[in-house]
């Protein structure tokens, strides 16, 4: 302890007081003052950047999202209409269904009456045939019989006889 | 990578200075004398000196020659007396002014009489009248050479931003970070946002200054600046000044009243004979603590550096000496890291005192 007492320098702490005080006050004028005005300035204008990039990046997940419910509506109602038109088709064939049904059985009626009547006709129309037919045979028959004598007599016989018969 | 490549080359130089005084004095005389020399020398090194000496040696005719230059001596003894430090001729002449003469002796100027005589008291004190010396020594020289870089760097830094919006150029840019780290991590993290700015330039400074006249103190220069007790009484002064001047209201009811209303008055005399006293050693002892630590570590660096150089000279063998040179390349470097580190705990503790001196009770229950 003595021999630091003894060491210390009045001269020296006077200087170095002095000169130290001096150099915080200039330091503190022409170099600590700019540095850290600079440097707060420089992370002032970091911090706007960032708050800036941070406020694009949610304008840009807002109009991303915009888009997104757009794109959204637009399938929707996409599938809307496809529904619609799906269901519009399905109606309009079953209708031409329908409607082929009923007149395809209106047609086929119509044919079974004309396919009635038209057997009906030719029918008729052979029965006549049928009978004129009969007539000529009937005609050939008896024209060749009564040109002989004896087979007059004798289908005279006969048809005698049939008549008693009936 | 360059600044660790740079003090790297310091050192080395360094110690070839050392190795070449000690070197000198290894020729003629013998063991004992040189343990007693190197013993001296680094004494002598540690004391703040009147002329600022780079080397010396001595010649075959046994004069000493130094190489370096005087400074100014500044007296105060029945008036100013200035004169050159040449007059000393390193201690070895008396030096006459206005018809007083006045001896070196250990560093310290002493009055005499025209033959020089010193007259000692029963515990070998000298009892000489010892005028006020304000010379300008050679820590003073080193003080200004730092003060005046520091202005030329950090000038420097400060005008680069302006050149170059807001982004540092050239030297400057390397202490940026530290100057960043300084606010936030020492200022901001014990002073608080709101109050730590009035203290910055002094936090700065002190760091800074600190920090340079370490490194100084490793350089081939050998100023043991940071180790004089008188730098670091005027450095904890000032922390002590600042920190109570700018004391708030709080912290010094803090100081007299450190329980607060937490228990009745009447209970609290018999504990305040004992805290109060406790309380205001406190603040001397803080600074104290500061002032002592700091010389105690660069003096305790340069005295052992120093010995392990001059062990070197004392083995006298390529295995010893050769090792205590490693030894000494090893101190050197930790020394480096120590001189950062002083600063670093100087102004981290500074930082701290002036933190609890302006802090206002915004927890009065947290303590």
């Amino acid at each position: 302890m003595e021999q630091l007492i003894e060491q210390f320098s009045l001269g020296l702490f006077f200087w170095q007081t002095l000169l130290f005080i001096a150099l915080v006050f200039l330091l503190w004028k022409y170099a600590w003052k700019p540095i850290l005005n600079a440097v707060n300035d420089r992370e002032e204008g970091i911090k706007n950047a960032l708050a800036a990039a941070e406020d694009a990046k949610k304008e840009m997940q807002n109009v991303t999202a915009d888009g997104e419910k757009l794109l959204q509506e637009a399938r929707a109602e996409r599938e809307v209409m496809l529904k619609e038109a799906r269901e519009i088709k399905d109606k309009i064939v079953a209708d031409a269904r329908d409607l082929a049904q009923v007149e395809g059985d209106k047609m086929i009626k119509q044919a079974q009456a004309t396919i009635e009547s038209e057997k009906k006709a030719a029918v008729a129309d052979i029965k006549n045939q049928v009978a004129d037919l009969s007539l000529q045979i009937a005609e050939k028959v008896i024209k060749e019989q009564l040109s002989d004598d004896k087979k007059q007599i004798k289908l005279v016989d006969d048809m005698l006889g049939d008549i008693k018969l009936n | 990578m360059q600044r660790t490549y740079l003090t790297g080359f310091l050192f080395a130089v360094a110690l070839l200075f050392h190795i070449s005084i000690f070197a000198k004095s290894d020729e003629s005389e013998g063991e004992k004398d040189l343990k007693t020399e190197i013993d001296e020398y680094i004494q002598h090194h540690l004391k703040d000196s009147h002329d600022f000496s780079l080397f010396s040696y001595t010649k075959e005719n046994g004069e000493h020659v130094y190489v370096g230059f005087p400074l100014p001596v500044i007296l105060w003894d029945e008036g100013l007396k200035v004169f050159s430090s040449s007059k000393f001729h390193h201690g070895e002449t008396l030096a006459e002014v206005d018809g007083n003469f006045y001896k070196l002796y250990h560093s310290k100027i002493y009055r005499t009489d025209a033959q020089g005589t010193i007259n000692y008291d029963a515990d070998d004190h000298p009892t000489n009248v010892k005028p006020l010396d304000f010379s300008m020594t050679k820590s003073v020289v080193m003080i200004i050479i730092t003060g005046f870089l520091m202005f030329l760097l950090f000038r420097g830094l400060a005008r680069s931003y302006a050149k170059n919006g807001g982004i540092p150029k050239g030297v400057g840019r390397f202490f940026e970070p530290i100057v960043l780290y300084i606010r936030d991590d020492i200022a901001i993290a014990t002073i608080g946002e709101k109050r730590y700015k009035k203290y910055m330039s002094f936090l700065l400074t002190i760091f800074f200054f600190i920090w340079f006249l370490n490194m100084f103190g490793m350089t081939p220069l050998g100023v043991n600046v940071t180790g004089n007790i008188a730098i670091t009484s005027a450095l904890a002064i000032l922390t002590f000044l600042i920190t109570n001047f700018t004391g708030t209201k709080d912290y010094w009811k803090h100081l007299f009243d450190p329980l607060g209303d937490s228990m009745p008055w009447i209970a609290k005399i018999p504990l305040y004979i004992i805290l109060i006293p406790i309380e205001l050693l406190g603040i001397f002892i803080k600074p104290f603590s500061l002032l002592i630590r700091l010389y105690a570590n660069m003096q305790a660096g340069h005295i052992v550096i120093m010995s392990l150089i001059g062990l070197m000279f004392i083995f006298k063998n390529w295995i010893g000496s050769s090792l205590s040179f490693g030894l000494a390349f090893a101190i050197s470097l930790i020394e480096i890291l120590v001189a950062l580190l002083q600063a670093y705990i100087f102004t981290m503790l500074s930082a701290l005192y002036f933190g609890f001196a302006s802090e206002e009770h915004e927890h009065a229950e947290a303590h």
